[in-house]
């Protein structure tokens, strides 16, 4: 992965030094960890004592209502915002990153909603944007076409991504589709760990698992992922650590062999609120109560 | 005879693909009209042929070369500057002050070499420097405070506009510059700028092969070379190209500047073929050469677009201008043709690009 990225420019070079160097890693230190983090806009305490660690080839999922603080947290370590409180740790160093490119830099990626591509451009185009793979000395350097097609094909089939025709625009692919070239991107890149914004949140059933199946490709390539959601049921199916925000606090972190998804989704909802919840739905003619929380727990899951 | 041949292709191929796209649910594998289709400058290919075969048909003086040589050279000086403005519409930006930078460009080389030397390179050089920095402030402006680059250039339009008349004013005493071809490289700059040349006994301006290198080159830049895949990605989205370490602020400016090489070009070429420059002119010029990018298949909202489309759009304009002329009309005719041709070449791209590019 790395000897395909030799010989283009300046911006894929770095990342191929960060691969180098991230050889001699030992497994267990985490790539990025946040000790008690804070952030507050004004007098708005936005995000308030929040602790994370993320771990190579592990899924650390947050979760949270809207408004709990995720992007908060996600703009601190992808570089757009800087905390006020606690430490940022990228390998073990701290850190406070200017720019998104210096987090980019570190091998820290951010996967946008819709943030990430071109629509009108063809997807390898898309792909190699920004990071161009060129041939031939200044006035005649000129993009090497075939190569860039050649590997961009490659990298995508290697996240099981298969497109007839990478001419086509990316936005003609479906919502699933792009999340999946990007994020294949994002890894093509040099990403040691990748910041996921609610990949599934506008996506259907079906296309929300094929985003499911390249997180869990990712995670299998070594990568540290943080994914960003606010449904238990796509969180649970990949993750291996659950970090669940509430007001801007940690209301839970626990790691897969200590939560269930019941309890995870009582968590979520919060479980006063999940019982308010019942008792109104009671109160609407034809919703079976009783049966409700096995309910939930199964159905989405299974369809 | 050359100019029959250059132009023989619009005809010659005359599309055999009868636009008759099949609505099947295919995501896979497209047919090969609507790949043909899907290219930006294919509508605007039909456009030229159509005017031509027009034009052909009903204006017999047409058919002769030299008219041909005098409707490539009436489209090349169009061309020439159609040719960064559509780079810079696919880049996601516009520049209404294209048209008098034209000749504030031809103003200052005429000036500065008749006042302050005696050679006429020094005002070509200078008159670059000029056309440069307009662009560049264009840039600069649009991409540090984010306004729209309609209202930046149309700002610029007017100040270019006001300085071109009161400077001349104020430098010759009239609203012309005085005849600067009695000086120093003259002959020489005529023959880079505004020379014509013998081709098979037809009389062939210069420009047209400029014309034609330039957009050569311009449509290398765009499908070749890194910055043509910025072009595309900063007007396309700007947010999402920003996101992914793409230059944004240089790409924009960068292109800002074509359109002041370009102006400079066009400006020397018309400071060399008249020997003086009315400094009034070149208002309303920046239209046409949207206009040439826009039926040329460029996207006003930027992302989309060629090089060879604007090509094609300017032969267009020169093709209907002159073609009104031999065809014995009344030339006042000309811009109320020029509208119907740009609305229908727009509502013939539009129609295309939803028809190659749906699933």
């Amino acid at each position: 992965m790395t000897s395909d990225t030799t010989g283009t420019t300046g911006t894929t070079g770095t990342h191929g030094a960060i691969l180098a160097d991230s050889a001699p890693d030992d497994g267990d230190r985490p790539l990025v960890e946040l000790r008690s983090i804070g952030k507050s806009y004004g007098n708005i305490r936005a995000l308030h004592g929040v602790d994370l660690a993320v771990h190579p080839g592990n899924v650390t999922c947050v979760l949270g209502d809207n408004g709990a603080g995720k992007s908060t947290l996600i703009k601190i370590i992808s570089g757009l915002h800087q905390h006020t409180e606690g430490d940022f740790l990228v390998d073990g160093a701290p850190v406070r990153f200017g720019t998104p490119r210096e987090a980019l830099d570190r091998g820290i990626a951010t996967v946008y909603q819709d943030l990430a591509t071109v629509p009108l451009m063809p997807v390898w185009r898309n792909f190699f944007l920004g990071s161009e793979m060129t041939r031939g000395v200044w006035p005649l350097r000129r993009l090497d076409v075939a190569r860039m097609k050649e590997t961009a094909d490659a990298e995508l089939r290697n996240m099981g991504i298969v497109l007839d025709n990478l001419e086509q625009p990316i936005g003609t692919l479906s919502g699933g589709q792009r999340q999946s070239v990007a994020i294949s991107r994002a890894v093509y890149f040099g990403a040691r760990v990748l910041i996921l914004d609610e990949p599934t949140a506008a996506l259907g059933v079906k296309q929300s698992g094929v985003v499911l199946k390249y997180i869990a490709a990712a995670r299998d390539r070594g990568l540290g992922v943080i994914f960003i959601t606010h449904n238990p049921h796509h969180a649970y199916m990949v993750g291996d650590h659950f970090s669940v925000l509430r007001l801007g606090t940690l209301e839970l972190s626990a790691p897969r062999s200590e939560i269930g998804l019941e309890e995870l989704t009582n968590h979520m909802a919060g479980g006063a609120e999940l019982a308010a919840l019942k008792h109104e739905l009671g109160q609407v003619s034809g919703v079976d109560v009783e049966e409700l929380p096995e309910e939930e727990e199964l159905q989405p899951g299974a369809s | 005879m050359a100019m029959a041949q250059t132009t023989a292709p619009a005809t010659g191929d005359a599309p055999p693909a009868p636009p008759a796209p099949e609505k099947d649910g295919r995501t896979s594998e497209r047919s090969l009209v609507l790949r043909l289709l899907a290219r930006p400058e294919v509508g605007v290919l039909l456009g030229a042929a159509a005017v031509f075969v027009f034009f052909f048909a009903t204006a017999p003086a047409v058919r002769q070369a030299d008219s041909m040589a005098t409707i490539l050279y009436q489209s090349s000086t169009i061309g020439i500057m159609a040719l960064p403005v559509a780079l810079l519409m696919i880049g996601g930006e516009f520049d209404l002050s294209a048209g008098v930078a034209v000749v504030g460009s031809a103003l200052a080389a005429s000036m500065l070499s008749y006042q302050l030397t005696q050679n006429v390179w020094v005002g070509v050089v200078f008159a670059l420097a000029v056309s440069l920095a307009i662009g560049a402030f264009n840039g600069f402006m649009v991409v540090r405070t984010g306004l729209p680059s309609f209202l930046v250039t149309l700002g610029t339009f007017l100040i270019l506009q006001g300085v071109n008349l009161a400077v001349t004013k104020l430098i010759t005493g009239n609203v012309a510059t005085d005849n600067i071809s009695d000086m120093d490289g003259f002959d020489q700059a005529k023959s880079v700028f505004a020379s014509s040349f013998d081709l098979g006994g037809v009389e062939v301006k210069i420009t047209v092969v400029w014309w034609l290198a330039f957009a050569a080159l311009a449509t290398w830049v765009l499908l070749r070379t890194k910055f043509g895949n910025w072009t595309f990605a900063v007007g396309g989205s700007k947010e999402s190209a920003r996101a992914v370490g793409v230059p944004v602020d240089f790409t924009k400016i960068a292109l800002f500047m074509a359109v002041g090489f370009g102006a400079w070009f066009v400006g020397m070429h018309q400071l060399f073929s008249f020997n003086t420059v009315q400094s009034g002119e070149g208002v309303g010029q920046e239209l046409i050469y949207i206009a040439a990018a826009v039926i040329g298949g460029c996207l006003l909202t930027g992302g989309y677009g060629s090089a060879v489309g604007p090509v094609f759009g300017a032969f267009m304009f020169g093709m209907v201008q002159q073609g009104i002329v031999y065809a014995g009309w009344n030339p006042d005719w000309f811009k109320a043709f020029l509208g119907v041709m740009l609305l229908g070449a727009t509502l013939v791209n539009l129609w295309v690009r939803r028809t190659a590019t749906r699933r």
